[in-house]
């Protein structure tokens, strides 16, 4: 059987100046996997995903997304990838409803279609009784769930999510992956950064990017045979530390 | 007691933030606040290093009262934020000799202190603090914190966005700051860390809803969970939600953690149950309780 590939990673490299912060990285993700990407600070994963999702061009190599090339189709890239994050996720002052019109319309959503999709959206994450209430009124759990669900109006082929979880308590994280694992049983591929490890363990396949390469990629069963030990912080813990 | 907090409560505008929190620390102890966004850590935090007024309650840091003798507080406790708040277009050695001079001392008068955590931004002393990255940061806003040689250090949040291995070496600094004699104080929403704490208030929705060494916490807890295993854990968690006696099920890293209702189920029924369901490679074995379980069934 063979798996479709979704994102097509090439030898992509970005330069800050003198300053290489990705070194020429190659990888796949394929179609409909949870894809974790992980990473000390500072180790190039924000710039390799700005990269991916279109917003910074590479200095050399080339990435694939979604059939697109991020730097000469960045702007389609941008339109068909759905993309999340803990910094800039929905307005606060726009309410819940106001939220999904304005990024229906972004996405290039027909009257008609936003009209469906938000009905759909509020029943499904049971928020009726908060439709019109302010985004910023929502305790943070609530507006993960709805900025995830907002990242995908447009259907996209894939989702960007970085560190979707970040402060969340630990019941709302874990309702929260639920979401990702019936996105991803749609068939909707999940690319995902997270600073908790065991959030890595939920991944189909986890990459450790250390200083601008890609240290390790596998599933994290094998990650975790390759480096004899028992959880995904000790194979963090242990590749980071080898740098030293 | 190096900080005492009794029934404090504050609102802003019709919100509880806190609502008649009360919590000891003790002289040299490592005392963690924990609970996620929104418990209500930082207006505790707030209060205690005198920003912030309280509606109800009183509290008191090194036997200070947080309101009459604010003055005294602030040269006596050294405090952290959450949001780094350091002045970004000054230099790192900057910043340090401004703290220091604002509280009439020197840094080579505290250098003992600071020593360790120091020495690793020294290479970079002379970079704006700006252009630092989050883990320099972080040692840096740590250095200007300890310039006083405070009492009590006032830690909110130091880890938060932070990776696994800068994490473990943030809490080594900690122990070997609290074996210097200074009582911390230190807010995480990471229940991992919570274990390397002496003490902890577990906080949800500005309540203390427990508080007790990370051990016994654990150890009282009566319930029996269970690892669940399965290839196919997105099915096994819905499958184990439908079983009829389930009480909880969480995933918990690469097991399900599993609760049923009855003390004495048996564990060949759910074997059969999850064979049912098709499920292959099915593992079910006795877990090891954690805080976060604890947490999650508060």
């Amino acid at each position: 059987m063979k798996k479709e590939k979704i994102i097509q990673v090439e030898k992509l490299t970005k330069t800050f100046g003198d300053f290489t912060a990705v070194k020429g990285i190659t990888f796949d993700v394929f179609k409909g996997e949870i894809f974790g990407f992980l990473g000390a600070n500072g180790a190039g994963k924000t710039t390799a995903m700005k990269m991916l999702i279109g917003i910074s061009n590479p200095t050399s190599g080339s990435a694939i997304v979604a059939g697109l090339d991020v730097a000469t189709q960045a702007d389609l890239v941008k339109k068909n990838i759905g993309y999340m994050s803990q910094k800039f996720s929905l307005y606060d002052d726009l309410t819940i409803k106001e939220n999904i019109t304005f990024f229906g319309g972004i996405y290039g959503l027909s009257r008609k279609q936003i009209k469906e999709k938000t009905q759909q959206l509020i029943t499904k994450l049971e928020m009726q009784n908060v439709a019109d209430n302010l985004v910023g009124s929502l305790p943070l759990g609530w507006k993960q769930k709805l900025s995830f669900s907002v990242a995908l109006l447009h259907e996209p082929k894939i989702v960007f999510l970085d560190e979707p979880t970040g402060g969340v308590d630990p019941i709302t994280r874990r309702q929260f992956w639920e979401m990702i694992y019936t996105q991803a049983h749609k068939g909707t591929t999940i690319f995902v950064t997270t600073h908790y490890m065991d959030e890595a363990e939920y991944c189909d396949r986890v990459s450790i990017m250390v200083d601008g390469v890609i240290e390790a990629l596998d599933t994290p069963k094998n990650l975790k045979q390759q480096f004899n030990v028992e959880s995904m912080n000790d194979v963090f813990l242990k590749l980071a530390r080898n740098i030293e | 007691m190096s900080i005492s907090v009794q029934n404090i409560s504050k609102s802003y505008k019709n919100i509880k933030a806190i609502d008649a929190v009360s919590f000891e620390v003790n002289p040299g102890e490592l005392f963690g606040l924990i609970g996620p966004d929104g418990a209500g850590k930082t207006t505790i935090f707030r209060i205690l290093t005198t920003l912030l007024i309280t509606d109800e309650g009183t509290a008191s840091v090194v036997d200070y009262d947080v309101v009459k003798d604010y003055k005294a507080i602030r040269n006596s406790v050294g405090y952290m934020p959450g949001k780094f708040s350091l002045y970004q277009d000054l230099t790192v050695e900057e910043n340090l000799s401004f703290f220091a001079t604002i509280f009439g001392t020197t840094i080579e008068e505290n250098y003992e202190l600071i020593k360790d955590i120091y020495i690793q931004i020294e290479p970079f002393k002379k970079r704006r603090a700006g252009a630092l990255s989050g883990g320099m940061k972080q040692k840096l806003a740590l250095c200007c914190a300890l310039i006083h040689a405070p009492k009590v250090l006032f830690l909110d949040e130091p880890t938060t966005g932070v990776d696994p291995v800068s994490r473990k070496e943030f809490w080594q600094m900690l122990k070997r700051l609290q074996r210097k004699g200074i009582t911390i104080l230190v807010s995480t929403p990471y229940m991992d860390e919570a274990s390397l704490c002496d003490r902890i208030a577990l906080i949800q929705k500005g309540k203390v809803l427990k508080i007790d060494s990370p051990q016994a916490i654990t150890a009282n807890y009566e319930k029996v969970i269970y690892d669940i295993q399965s290839k196919n854990t997105h099915g096994l968690i819905h499958d184990l939600k439908n079983y009829p006696s389930h009480y909880s099920v969480y995933a918990f890293g690469e097991f399900i953690h599993y609760i049923d209702k009855n003390a004495d189920f048996n564990l060949k029924d759910l074997e059969a149950y999850l064979e049912n369901k098709n499920h292959s490679e099915i593992i079910i074995k006795k877990a090891i309780t954690t805080i976060e379980d604890v947490f999650m069934d508060l």
